[in-house]
């Protein structure tokens, strides 16, 4: 088996290549299927149901983009009523200052609650990746550069409690995986 | 460049097969690898020399913009012919103008996106590109128009030097949150979405500042599935935002105009009407960058094909219907209020001192459109870029006479008065266009122009059971 990175360091886990969507996805089944739980699956692009294939639950991200958004409706509140209510009650045109002038405060809370929202998408999402990173083993293996170009990879970590190298090694190749490397750890 | 290029019919299917195949988004059956080296090669080939020629006529006129920002902050505001009565002229005109332009990146990226329009893939990133460096062309206004430019803090939402607090229930404040709001939500989402992108970039980069930069920038992007799963629900979920948002922006500025008490602007059809218009001028800016940009890069023919054109010019022919069809509402509506002030709005819009304007505006946006009818004229690209610039044009026609043509004559005849710009104003103008599209041509040469990953997405065999008898 070839080996990417540093031979002496420990080992992250043993990679395969594929050459098509519908390739790797049935590797994923058969890998989640074969009761492996740390791997993943890479590709050029997001595939289409394979979350389900690779055993994964539905991403988190919408509850935390929710209290996000919550939380830019409450500031908005708090921005427009303690000021313009509590403060310093401004009357411009006999409106209101009490909760009746609720309408024309509403595009700033709109506003705000989609701004908060927004950034809770992108940093949560990014956090949730573990990104940004500096490095990772999988960069480690050169082969590894066409995954963001037409081939697709697979790994199955050495932290799956069922990890065995003769045994991914042996299910990777029944699978169709090509150029079957063990990454190393930096 | 002329030539329609015809969707090749799908090869080898059955009668059955074919009768619901749709005809492919991608031509010549392209492959992963050569979409990925096609639009990369576009960033790390040599700079070629139409781009420098380019921007040797854009850097001036930014450089133009500049000092002419320079000049009114340093005399004064006066030094634009906004007066009384026309507080409000040619700054606020641009700044809509911009803004509308603005729509439609975000249109097509987040719009189109939660409905499924997988023909938006090939034009989205340079539609979104265009709607930061509009939105950026926009903003320059009104920060200007403050007249005192030192104190546009008094915007921020904190107590300004006499320790009082803004007006939350003021359209102009809302306009601020909006504007930014739209500006900040736009740049988050065009990053999200250029993050695997550049991630491509990254890995073919061969110097060691390319390896750098497209590596920070990439943020160690690996595509993963356990990525992929948290990052396409942050982008459905920014789409998902991204939908009301659009849509309240441009109604948001129209309410600058609609919540006062002005004949020809105190309407309730303004919201809508200002949104039909704005993505009726987006998506006709699109076309106009787009038509050149494949016209260079031909290749690109097979991922922005005539069919992705077809559809935008039916979008212009629909959204520019909606306008038409506001003008004529917004005439009946000043003839049915029975209000003489609202009549005489309406009178002199059509034959008053700007009638140019207002016939320009109809001719514009209302019949010239029409022509998109023609299936011959939506598929020949020649065609198309010429009638596009009627939309461009009117669009700006249309925001003057809303403005302008309103201020000049309101209540009383004595305080009526007429606007002319300055060379300030004039300048100004045309320098944004050179800022504008200083920015597009900087895009082009340092980022994908294409989405590469959404359009390796939409190819048949990214389809995990390609081949596969259902």
């Amino acid at each position: 088996m070839n080996i990417a990175g540093d031979p002496q360091s420990s080992t992250y886990g043993v990679a395969a290549e594929f050459d098509s969507a519908s390739q790797l996805f049935k590797a994923a089944e058969k890998i989640r299927d074969a009761g492996y739980q740390k791997f993943d699956v890479f590709s050029p692009f997001p595939i289409h149901g394979m979350d389900k294939a690779m055993g994964l639950k539905k991403s988190l991200l919408g509850m935390i983009i929710f209290c996000g958004g919550l939380t830019g409706f409450l500031t908005a509140i708090c921005l427009e009523f303690i000021p313009s209510s509590i403060i310093y009650p401004l009357i411009v045109m006999g409106k209101p200052t009490n909760l009746f002038t609720v309408p024309a405060f509403f595009p700033i809370m709109f506003e705000l609650t989609i701004l908060l929202s927004a950034f809770t998408a992108v940093f949560g999402m990014l956090i949730m990746n573990g990104l940004p990173r500096w490095n990772h083993p999988m960069f480690n293996w050169d082969r590894f550069k066409k995954v963001s170009d037409d081939k697709f990879f697979c790994i199955i970590e050495a932290r799956d409690r069922q990890f065995s190298e003769s045994k991914v090694k042996e299910l990777l190749e029944s699978l169709g995986g090509q150029n079957i490397t063990r990454v190393q750890e930096d | 460049m002329a030539e329609a290029i015809a969707p090749s019919p799908a090869p080898n299917q059955t009668p059955d097969h074919q009768a619901v195949q749709r005809p492919p988004l991608v031509l010549n059956k392209r492959t992963y690898g050569w979409i990925g080296n096609y639009v990369s090669s576009i960033v790390e080939a040599q700079t070629p020399i139409w781009w420098w020629l380019c921007m040797a006529v854009t850097v001036p006129l930014t450089l133009v913009l500049f000092g002419c920002i320079a000049y009114l902050i340093s005399t004064g505001v006066g030094v634009w012919g906004n007066n009384h009565p026309v507080g409000w002229a040619w700054d606020i005109t641009n700044f809509v103008f911009w803004i509308g332009i603005g729509h439609a990146g975000t249109l097509i990226s987040a719009i189109l996106f939660i409905t499924r329009q997988k023909w938006r893939t090939s034009i989205n990133r340079a539609a979104e590109a265009m709607t930061l460096f509009a939105v950026i062309c926009a903003a320059i206004y009104p920060g200007l128009h403050v007249g005192r430019v030192w104190m546009a803090w008094f915007l921020a939402p904190v107590p300004n030097a006499n320790g009082i607090w803004q007006n939350f229930r003021s359209p102009l404040l809302w306009d601020v949150f909006a504007v930014s709001t739209y500006f900040t939500v736009s740049v988050l989402f065009w990053y999200t979405g250029l993050i695997p992108d550049l991630a491509t970039l990254r890995d073919r980069a061969t110097t060691k500042m390319k390896k750098i930069f497209y590596g920070m920038m990439a943020l160690g992007w690996r595509g993963g599935n356990r990525q992929w799963r948290h990052y396409e629900m942050a982008y459905l979920l920014l789409a998902g935002l991204s939908t009301p948002l659009v849509l309240s922006v441009h109604s948001v500025v129209s309410f600058d105009f609609a919540t006062s008490v002005i004949p020809g602007w105190h309407t309730t059809i303004f919201p809508p009407y200002f949104v039909a218009g704005a993505i009726f001028g987006g998506f006709a800016m699109v076309l106009t960058i787009m038509i050149p940009a494949c016209a260079i890069y031909k290749p690109l023919h097979d991922l922005v094909t005539v069919s992705h054109v077809d559809k935008m010019c039916k979008v212009i022919v629909f959204t520019g219907s909606i306008v038409g069809y506001a003008y004529l509402m917004e005439l009946f509506m000043a003839w049915y209020s029975a209000n003489p002030y609202e009549q005489a709005a309406f009178w002199y819009r059509a034959f008053g001192p700007y009638w140019w304007a207002y016939w320009a505006m109809m001719f514009c946006n209302v019949i010239a459109p029409q022509l998109f009818w023609f299936k011959f004229l939506r598929t020949h690209l020649v065609w198309v870029w010429i009638i596009c610039q009627f939309p461009n044009m009117g669009m700006w026609y249309e925001r003057f006479v809303i403005i302008a043509t309103t201020l000049t004559r309101d209540f009383i005849p004595s305080a009526w008065g007429q606007f002319h710009p300055t060379w300030v104003d004039i300048w100004m103008f045309i320098g944004t266009f050179g800022l504008f599209f200083t920015l597009f041509l900087i895009f082009i040469r340092f980022l994908p122009m294409i989405c590469m990953f959404e359009v390796k997405a939409v190819l048949p065999e990214s389809d995990p059971h390609y081949g596969e008898k259902h």
